[in-house]
């Protein structure tokens, strides 16, 4: 079912209408990266790749994955890493 | 519109089954569509007329919005490509004149008036303007993905307090606009804390999102324009780390005819009025001010009242001054009262009986405003319940007297009052010690007494105010006129 496509803005419009994206910390130091495999085949052998590196860097990760590469995450998921970790790499490998 | 719909030469008329005239000159129709070339407009059913050739069911009304139609049936005359001459509902010599023989409608009354066309049924003349015409609003217009949920996309951008919004299309702010004869580029003020100019336009934006209905708009304007008076200090309010946030008290007929409670259960919760021009006021002032939780709003814990405050006062005893009145705006006009309100408090008084004893016990509740101990930290505000106010009124007292009763029970000695005094930290300077002190400060400023509530319960409340109000000169509740 379609919505309707437009609304018009309650605010001082004194922000784009296009947010910005969250800015990337300064630094990696002492975050936890999160390592999502989204399913896609040999996907854990690339996951393992980058594990390797961040932990060659020093930096904490954690492994989540979610249970099939056609739909998004469940929610118990993202919720997870948010709680867990304050960044992610979510990875595919074909 | 397609072009193709309509004739280059020739007669268009536009009409519905649900009308008596439409149905009467049903012959006359289709005696002109025998004559032709005849083009029918159907607003409501594409098998009516029976009998004509060319019959355009116009169920989206897009046709008659763009031929102005305003009543059917409405015969036009086309010649190439442009109209020259329109007669509305059935009057048999004009009739003649535009369509010629054809439409002498034999056997028929000479003239009977039409109905009022669908496209200006309540509320559809918003839709197809938004849909077909020039709204001639100003506000930025935010897409939103034809899979989105537009009530999500309100969320996401931090359009809310909290709870879902009704999301603001063309056509719900159109509706709200026809609420007052304010112009929507109209200023009506600055909105602190950004101070940002805020349109008519922009309040109706926020009102629909807030829920409130178009005849709410008057009160609505009223209410920000009050909370813009220096004196409110919106600003300070916005940002203090107290609970406060505006109340809003209603006085005047207006309450009434918008639909108002200041009966049962009157600060709580199911009056789509009271809870949603209260609400119309903070999404505003977060909105289009910035005034956001966590960011300028500093609130340590803020209060429930802060999604809305809102309430009209009982007006039901001609005898009763009203806050308005008191406040000095003349009976029968419609006001707005603003506090600094923090939550309600309750007071149980079950016992008293006199108003002497009900004034001494009031001074007891309203003593703890803020903490027993400190004075002149913030006003307050009483909401008096119809079983109390009864006791007043059994025993004769007006409100000023209740007022000046309160006053003078409200006073205590600076000794008990100052710093460790009854072991307790909190209190006054030990120069206040040998004065006699004043609780709040003297009427009609005080305690702002409103009366609402249910019939049953010897309860009325206490809303504290702010300590901002310490400051009187800078500080106070205002009373502003609803125009």
């Amino acid at each position: 079912m379609a919505y309707v496509e437009k609304l018009r803005d309650p605010t001082a419009e004194t922000s784009p209408t296009r947010r910005a994206r969250l800015a990337p910390p300064p630094s990696l130091e002492g975050k936890t990266v999160a390592l999502m495999d989204i399913g896609k085949s040999r996907g854990k052998e690339f996951i393992d790749r980058l594990e390797g590196h961040f932990k060659k860097a020093g930096i904490a990760t954690k492994r989540y994955a979610k249970p099939t590469n056609t739909k998004v995450a469940p929610t118990a998921v993202m919720q997870q890493i948010a709680a867990e970790a304050q960044l992610a790499v979510i990875a595919l490998s074909d | 519109m397609p072009d193709t719909l309509l004739p280059r030469d020739g007669l268009v008329i536009v009409a519905k089954r649900d009308c008596p005239t439409c149905t009467l000159i049903e012959p006359v129709m289709q005696s002109l569509d025998r004559a032709g070339p005849l083009t029918v407009l159907s607003q409501d059913d594409p098998t009516f007329p029976s009998g004509v050739r060319s019959v355009h069911y116009d169920d989206s009304l897009e046709q008659s919005f763009h031929l102005k139609i305003e009543a059917v049936p409405t015969l036009i005359r086309f010649k190439a490509g442009r109209e020259v001459e329109r007669v509305v509902g059935w009057e048999r010599n004009e009739w003649l004149k535009i369509a010629g023989d054809a439409a002498k409608g034999d056997g028929l009354p000479a003239w009977q008036p039409g109905c009022g066309s669908k496209s200006l049924d309540p509320g559809v003349q918003e839709a197809l303007i938004a849909r077909y015409g020039e709204t001639g609003l100003r506000s930025r217009a935010i897409s939103v993905g034809n899979w989105d949920d537009p009530m999500e996309a309100c969320f996401e951008r931090g359009w809310t307090d909290g709870l879902p919004v009704v999301p603001p299309t063309d056509e719900r702010i159109l509706r709200m606009l026809a609420g007052t004869e304010r112009k929507p580029d109209e200023i009506v003020g600055n909105i602190p804390p950004n101070i940002a100019p805020c349109t008519v336009e922009k309040v109706a934006i926020n009102a629909v999102m807030a829920g409130c209905k178009p005849e709410y708009m008057p009160v609505v304007l009223g209410v920000l324009e009050a909370a813009l008076d220096p004196l409110f200090t919106m600003h300070g309010l916005l940002c203090t780390t107290h609970f406060s946030g505006p109340l809003v008290i209603i006085n005047g007929p207006i309450a009434k005819s918008i639909g108002m409670n200041s009966g049962v259960n009157a600060l709580g919760q199911g009056n789509r009025a009271n809870a949603t021009i209260g609400r119309a006021l903070q999404l505003i002032v977060r909105n289009v001010g910035g005034g956001i939780p966590g960011a300028i709003d500093r609130a340590t814990l803020g209060n429930p009242g802060k999604y809305t405050f809102c309430f009209a006062e009982d007006e039901s005893d001609p005898d009763w001054e009203t806050l308005a009145e008191r406040r000095g705006i003349a009976r029968g006009k419609n006001a707005v009262t603003l506090f600094h309100g923090e939550g309600v408090r309750g007071f149980i008084d079950q016992k008293s009986r006199t108003p002497e004893e009900l004034i001494r016990s009031l001074a007891m509740g309203l003593f703890a405003v803020g903490h027993p101990k400190l004075v002149r930290v913030g006003n307050a505000v009483l909401v008096l319940t119809p079983e109390h106010y009864k006791i007043f009124k059994d025993g004769g007292w007006s409100r000023r007297q209740i007022e000046d009763a309160l006053y003078e029970a409200l006073k205590r000695p600076g000794k008990d009052l100052v710093f460790g005094a009854q072991n307790v930290a909190e209190g006054v300077p030990e120069s206040m010690a040998d004065k006699v002190l004043d609780k709040f400060d003297p009427p009609p400023e005080g305690v702002l007494i409103a009366r609402a509530g249910g019939p049953a319960g010897l309860f009325s409340a206490i809303i504290a105010g702010w300590p901002g109000q310490r400051v009187r000169e800078e500080c106070r509740a205002v009373t502003h006129e609803i125009k």
